[in-house]
């Protein structure tokens, strides 16, 4: 089944991202499809590649970069969402004048519209959030 | 049309699951998860409610939530169905038509 999942809450903060990880790992290892996780509100902070936790601790941002090239995820996160909160990618770093980027690999920055075509081309959205 | 309803949240913090029993229809399915698990423990005051549902509702509660939070799967309601791992929700989500999360 074409399976997508959308995640509106940060990292560390609450269990969503977590929680969306661990459902998306489970849907693939049962050989469903992916066809796309959606970051929304603080939920883009997971795209940061900036973030340190403590070595005894899961880094977030990393399981998800990883899940997202051992199977090819498109993971996309809200540019609304992302400007607000300092989430850049290259371009948009130069479109705002500003002197980095710190979007993490597996990540790209893209519109609702994304969201919109989620729910339309996926069997399931899930949401997790807060 | 059988719907799968998520409630991550205590009952007892706020009234997410509440609204999910008033608007879920007979036929469809809830499933705790997160802080929603505390709600799937029997003797607290919330349990009575959920037993009065069972007939009409299915009411999953994700194992790995209540492990991390100390809760013995031995003191689940009756009736209510623990899911062993993330698996089970994944099944969940397939075998019903569409899924409403109450957050």
């Amino acid at each position: 089944m074409k399976l997508s999942v959308m995640i509106n809450e940060g990292p560390y903060q609450h269990q969503a991202a977590d929680s969306a990880y661990q459902f998306t790992k489970a849907a693939l290892e049962k050989g469903h499809e992916i066809f796309r996780v959606f970051f929304y509100h603080d939920g883009v902070n997971v795209a940061t590649r900036f973030g340190v936790p403590p070595q005894d601790d899961r880094n977030i941002t990393v399981l998800w970069s990883e899940l997202a090239k051992e199977h090819n995820l498109d993971l996309v996160v809200c540019v609304a969402a992302a400007q607000r909160r300092g989430i850049l990618d290259a371009d948009e770093a130069k479109r705002h004048g500003k002197d980095g980027n710190n979007i993490a690999p597996g990540f790209r920055i893209s519109g609702l519209g994304q969201l919109i075509e989620a729910g339309i081309q996926s069997d399931r959205l899930v949401v997790f959030g807060d | 049309m059988a719907m799968l309803h998520t409630v991550n949240k205590s009952a007892f913090e706020n009234r997410s699951l509440d609204s999910c029993i008033a608007h879920a229809k007979p036929g469809s399915s809830i499933l705790l998860f997160e802080d929603g698990v505390v709600a799937a423990m029997e003797g607290t005051v919330i349990s009575d409610k959920i037993k009065s549902i069972l007939g009409d509702i299915k009411v999953y509660v994700l194992g790995p939530d209540l492990r991390a939070r100390g809760l013995s799967t031995d003191k689940v309601i009756d009736g209510v169905t623990v899911l062993e791992d993330y698996g089970g929700f994944v099944d969940l989500v397939t075998e019903h038509d569409n899924v409403q999360a109450w957050l």
